[in-house]
């Protein structure tokens, strides 16, 4: 039986940049930042409520984990927003949309009634997506 | 002119700067009512309202924020007094007090445990690394 989900990746440009794009303005936890060579870490970021799941920020990385023609796709594919990774929830979504802005968060969608709750939508620094929602009370 | 996302976006412009106003100044006295007035609320409406968005009151927000940066600074080798004054609190009792309270240890144990924690990762980084990445992408090799 599964019980629940420990690691989840999201590939991303710069991992400099990454880290404090979830630190820094997603207010994200960092749990490792281990390097693992030729400038590349293992570096994890937890939401605040969540500290079990950790969101690996994994580099495009050219040497060991990618052949170079691979990671020039996934390089394209990521910076043009082909991967939305997810759905995040806040409490109070206007309050988080707008401290968000405040912070220079580039929003694709502002908040608006959906059946199941109040979504926006916003990217990360790499170009990925995640939508964030305020989920309706039962 | 473009219309607000919400009716009420104005008063939640006025929490969110007075939270980011807490991540910015925690090392410094705070104030609830210096919040308050700035954010132009009476001290009972800024409380309720902040609460309302954050799920906290702002002391245990500013709290939460002090303990967090103090674990941070903790990780590095400065003394337990030179983080509890970095942090904002005024006194090392309560500082360690509290700070057991979040974490369940006291600053002392935890910078230790962080500092071997470190050194670990330095020594055998592949052992806080899930095995199945290490080998995928050959970053043993």
């Amino acid at each position: 039986m599964i019980t629940n989900l420990t690691h989840a990746s999201v590939y991303v440009i710069d991992q400099e940049s990454a880290r404090d794009f979830y630190v820094n303005k997603l207010g994200f936890e960092e749990k490792m930042n281990i390097p693992i060579g030729e400038g590349a870490f293992w570096l994890t970021v937890s939401p605040k409520d969540q500290p079990n799941l950790e969101i690996t920020l994994m580099p495009i990385h050219k040497g060991g984990m990618f052949k170079p023609e691979i990671a020039a796709q996934l390089d394209n594919l990521v910076k043009s927003g082909t991967f939305g990774f997810g759905v995040f929830e806040s409490k109070d979504i206007y309050a988080t949309y707008q401290e968000l802005k405040d912070k220079g968060v580039e929003f694709t969608k502002e908040p608006t009634e959906e059946f199941y709750g109040i979504e926006a939508m916003f990217k990360d620094d790499s170009g990925n997506w995640f939508s964030l929602v305020q989920v309706k009370p039962e | 002119m473009k219309e607000e996302v919400h009716p009420k976006m104005y008063i939640y412009r006025r929490i969110v700067e007075a939270k980011l106003f807490i991540d910015q100044n925690y090392h410094q006295k705070i104030e609830l009512r210096n919040i308050s007035e700035k954010a132009c609320f009476s001290k009972f409406h800024f409380l309720r309202l902040f609460k309302k968005a954050y799920g906290k009151s702002p002391h245990q927000y500013l709290t939460e924020v002090r303990i967090k940066k103090a674990k941070e600074l903790l990780q590095s080798d400065r003394s337990v007094s030179d983080v509890c004054y970095a942090v904002g609190f005024d006194s090392i009792p309560s500082f360690t007090l509290l700070f057991k309270k979040c974490t369940g240890f006291s600053p002392k144990a935890y910078a230790e445990q962080q500092q071997h924690k470190q050194q670990q990762k330095k020594q055998t980084p592949f052992q806080f690394i899930p095995n199945c990445f290490a080998e995928n992408f050959g970053w043993k090799e």
